[in-house]
């Protein structure tokens, strides 16, 4: 293996953002790749059942662009995981759009591989019924049906197909849904080095500028690899890591801080150590990687869930804000009285939510202390139904009757929200759930993945 | 006796997956985190009765290498359900920001 590697990740997620000066600081260290994760699933399943994006397409082509850019420079390999948001194959496309405008307004030319994560459907009912498909904690119940109904579903890519694209000449690699840390993983194990180490810099440096203790904003991250240690280090000037920053950072969005399983096995950092070399870089050993018995990776899946209409507004009045919940609740039986007879549809077939903030509107039944005591309300109400007419039916009509609620005190007409817009309703459109948290078995690693090879500025 | 918020540097909450939802707790310092992780405050059980999940489903972790402490559990409601009323997990600390920490043992 060569002395040192040398990577960068541009940001923590495409569309973010990172500064550009940071990108040049990392370039002038003659890095070996630049890497970017695109997506997550942190903003709910809208963006995997939809098919769309989580940044802007301005956003996701200046932060491509960049980083493309100096990546050509260099002459190094620029790899991006999760396209798209939510790692669709539309999302591969759309970046992969991205990238061949920025190549024509730059005159970059580079052998692209787009690599799709999305399934064969047929395939994957295949190990469900061969019971190679396993639940993780808190999935719920699947079947073919889950399958049959599912707008997307992504198998969650580890090293392999990356190495795989960089094995067939690409120089840039658009990869779908993909585990955060493979898309840094891959070059660092092609070029032998211990794979705990290798893993563990990919879980610090895939959130950018996260592991930095006082960072104030999002920015590149990076790394230098050698045999038996690695370094970290911020490329903002004002950003530092220290051991304690650094540590910390396996606590972010993992369940477990010590043990992160990946397709090919589980990086345990239970004996890693951390060392300040100064005061803004760390050196981290110890780290393993536990190789699995079996090769599995994650699927995400999302299906629709109805259409969706909301109203919402301001209570202020003292006299109904004193019987706020008995006011909430008869509202709530008039609500279901008038769509039942003005517009024929029974309770059970939509779902609506009246949420008091104020008094337990985040928390709902967890909330400790579910008594109103203010001098304000806001409630939000949304309905959820099979076709957006009949949610926007159920909304208007809720709307109205909330309204004018009354109260015994005030005799005659009373109106008891405050609506901040006209229309004071917003239909949704289509709204979706994630429907599983389930890991597959692979005969090999690339099983149900596709790359595809095309020359740019050719 | 002392406020959690007063102890920690940091009480956060986040989703691990639109599945499970973590809590971190983070200290200035190594004395803090063992007073708190010792106190018996965050245990699994008084997680368990705080948001009304299975006690067996609730995993503490003593964190030292990052002076923290961390709880995690299945959500009740995956992320963005319609129904959900926190899509990322990101409120859901809130009750503990309050919670008594009796004084640790005297030292020496």
């Amino acid at each position: 293996m060569p002395d040192e590697l040398r990577y960068i990740a541009a940001t923590g997620m495409v569309g973010a953002g990172f500064h550009a000066a940071s990108m040049e600081r990392g370039a002038q260290r003659m890095p070996h790749f630049i890497a970017a994760d695109g997506g997550s699933t942190d903003p709910g399943p809208y963006q995997l059942g939809s098919g769309t994006g989580i940044f802007s397409r301005e956003s996701c082509k200046r932060d491509l662009g960049i980083s493309l850019r100096t990546a050509r420079a260099l002459r190094v390999p620029f790899l991006v995981g999760s396209c798209g948001g939510a790692g669709t194959d539309a999302g591969v496309d759309q970046f992969a759009e991205l990238v061949r405008e920025v190549a024509a307004e730059h005159g970059l030319r580079f052998r692209l591989a787009r690599v799709y994560a999305e399934p064969d459907r047929a395939w994957l009912k295949r190990r469900m019924r061969d019971g190679r498909v396993h639940a993780l904690t808190g999935a719920p119940p699947v079947d073919e049906g889950t399958v049959d109904r599912a707008s997307h579903i992504v198998a969650m890519m580890g090293a392999e197909p990356f190495a795989a694209a960089l094995a067939q000449g690409a120089d840039v690699v658009l990869a779908g849904r993909s585990s955060d840390t493979s898309i840094y993983s891959a070059i660092p194990e092609r070029e032998g080095y211990d794979r705990g180490l290798v893993w563990h810099a990919a879980k610090i440096i895939e959130c950018g500028s996260a592991a930095a203790g006082n960072r104030t904003g999002q920015d590149s991250m990076f790394c230098l690899m050698r045999r038996d240690h690695f370094v970290v280090e911020p490329l903002h000037p004002d950003f530092n890591c220290t051991p304690v920053s650094v540590a910390a950072h396996s606590l972010y969005e993992n369940a477990d801080p010590y043990l992160l399983v990946e397709p090919a096995g589980t990086l345990d950092t239970t004996e890693s150590t951390y060392t300040a070399l100064d005061d803004r870089t760390v050196r981290v050993d110890g780290s393993v990687f536990v190789p699995a018995q079996r090769y599995t990776v994650k699927l995400e899946a999302a299906e629709p869930a109805g259409y969706q209409s909301v109203t919402m507004g301001g209570v202020r009045d003292p006299v109904i804000l004193r019987q706020l919940d008995g006011w909430v609740d008869s509202m709530r039986r008039s609500i279901v009285e008038r769509v039942a007879s003005s517009a024929g549809l029974a309770a059970e077939q939509y779902t609506l939510n009246i949420r008091v903030y104020g008094r337990d509107g985040t928390l709902g039944p967890l909330e400790p202390t579910p008594h109103f005591e203010g001098h304000e309300a806001f409630l939000l109400m949304d309905a959820t139904a099979p076709t957006q007419e009949q949610a926007a039916t159920i909304i208007r009509l809720a709307s109205h009757v909330a309204m004018h609620h009354p109260v015994p005190e005030w005799r005659g007409s009373i109106t008891g929200i405050a609506h901040p817009y006209a229309p004071a309703t917003i239909d949704r459109g289509p709204v979706y759930r994630f429907t599983m948290n389930h890991v597959v078995e692979l005969d090999d690693p690339m099983e149900p993945y596709r790359v595809e090879l095309e020359e740019v500025g050719a | 006796m002392s406020r959690l918020y007063e102890l920690a540097r940091l009480v956060r909450s986040k989703n691990a997956g639109p599945f499970q939802v973590t809590f971190d707790v983070l200290f200035d310092d190594a004395a803090t985190w063992r007073r708190v992780a010792t106190s018996g405050v965050l245990s699994a059980e008084r997680m368990a009765e705080l948001y009304r999940v299975p006690v067996g489903d609730v995993r503490v972790f003593d964190y030292e290498p990052g002076l923290a402490i961390k709880v995690s559990f299945p959500r009740p409601v995956p992320s963005g359900d319609p129904g959900d009323r926190d899509v990322t997990g990101g409120q859901q600390y809130a009750p503990l920001v309050d919670l008594d920490i009796p004084d640790g043992e005297p030292s020496g």
